[in-house]
């Protein structure tokens, strides 16, 4: 549900960027972080609906999950978890801290120049 | 076509008001909790007798966010703690820019504590920073054992759980594994605060009024 607010952030957010180098965008790059609570397709969808009479009609939108990182307390590496089976990839140990997750970020758009 | 790198926060808007109320309650020395939990896991009644029975030791002024009513606000008046209604109109977290605007009608001086109390949802408030000290989840026992492992994202991002109403656990009403709630949890986030309470007959509330008022102390 809150993908319509991510939507909207990220339509002002490429707009205004496609305002600066004035150009039209084509596709953007974005990327979230394994405990982001963010569907893809619901925010494509809410994308396209918000996208609709602004710069961003039309847009692909590409979204790439970052793992989720930890550092076992055990043997000391640092792990990508898997929340549906949180241990260290490496010894199995169910002792570890998670470390910061990636933040939602517009990582990167396409432009068109003719 | 022309790639450019933004690498910008997507959700910056609510960051950039996050920030600023980092900043009101530092500067207030004020400690501020954001509590989240599904609906009807009992917020209300945990903050309506925590404000009771603690009234002679903290001060408490609450936020509450709902989508719709002031059913929540009504409740927590009637403790004579000063109270603010968010109504969200549908949207399913309360942002950064409304606690901005609410925290500004509590009379924050004369008060030790703020609460907010988010609008009943495990998943999406979890991604909305509000500026708080720390976000406290509360999970009922009527709701499921597997909730933290279900949604790990609040639990991995809480630094307390409420376990609420245990008393429904007596006469097997409820099958509910404290101890599997508890390993979930602590295995996402080892340093969580658990308290197992009931706000309905005040079972074990004593341990969490301990660490609120410690931890208000520390501000």
């Amino acid at each position: 549900m809150h993908e319509t607010m991510v939507a909207e952030s990220l339509v002002a957010a490429i707009s205004a960027e496609a305002v600066k180098h004035n150009a039209k965008p084509v596709a953007a790059r974005i990327s979230c972080g394994g405990l982001s609570a963010v569907n893809d397709e619901i925010l494509c969808f809410a994308f396209e609906a918000i996208a609709r009479d602004t710069p961003c009609e039309g847009m692909k939108l590409q979204i790439e999950h970052k793992p989720l990182r930890a550092k076992c307390r055990n043997c000391s590496r640092d792990f990508d978890v898997d929340l549906s089976m949180p241990k260290c990839s490496e010894c199995n140990s169910e002792s570890f801290k998670l470390l910061a997750d990636a933040p939602l970020l517009l990582e990167e758009i396409e432009l068109q120049t003719d | 076509m022309k790639k450019v790198d933004v690498v910008k926060k997507i959700l910056y808007a609510n960051e950039k008001y996050a920030l600023e109320n980092v900043l009101f309650f530092a500067e207030h020395k004020k400690l501020c909790l954001n509590m989240i939990s599904s609906p009807g896991s009992g917020k209300t009644t945990i903050l309506a007798r925590t404000i009771s029975d603690l009234k002679e030791r903290i001060k408490i002024g609450v936020i509450e966010g709902d989508i719709q009513t002031d059913i929540d606000a009504e409740r927590i008046s009637r403790t004579k703690a000063p109270v603010v209604q968010i109504n969200t109109d549908g949207a399913c977290h309360l942002s950064a820019a409304q606690v901005s605007a609410a925290i500004r009608e509590l009379p924050v001086k004369e008060l030790d504590l703020v609460v907010i109390e988010n609008v009943g949802n495990l998943v999406c408030p979890s991604d909305f920073d509000l500026g708080e000290n720390a976000k406290i989840v509360v999970l009922s026992v009527a709701e499921g054992d597997d909730k933290p492992i279900k949604y790990p994202g609040i639990f991995a991002k809480s630094k307390a759980m409420l376990i609420n109403k245990i008393d429904l656990l007596e006469g097997g009403l409820v099958d509910f594994d404290i101890e599997r709630a508890k390993t979930d949890a602590r295995r996402l986030n080892k340093d969580m605060e658990i308290f197992t309470v009931s706000a309905k007959t005040g079972e074990g509330m004593n341990d969490w009024y301990a660490w609120l008022t410690e931890s208000f102390k520390n501000v």
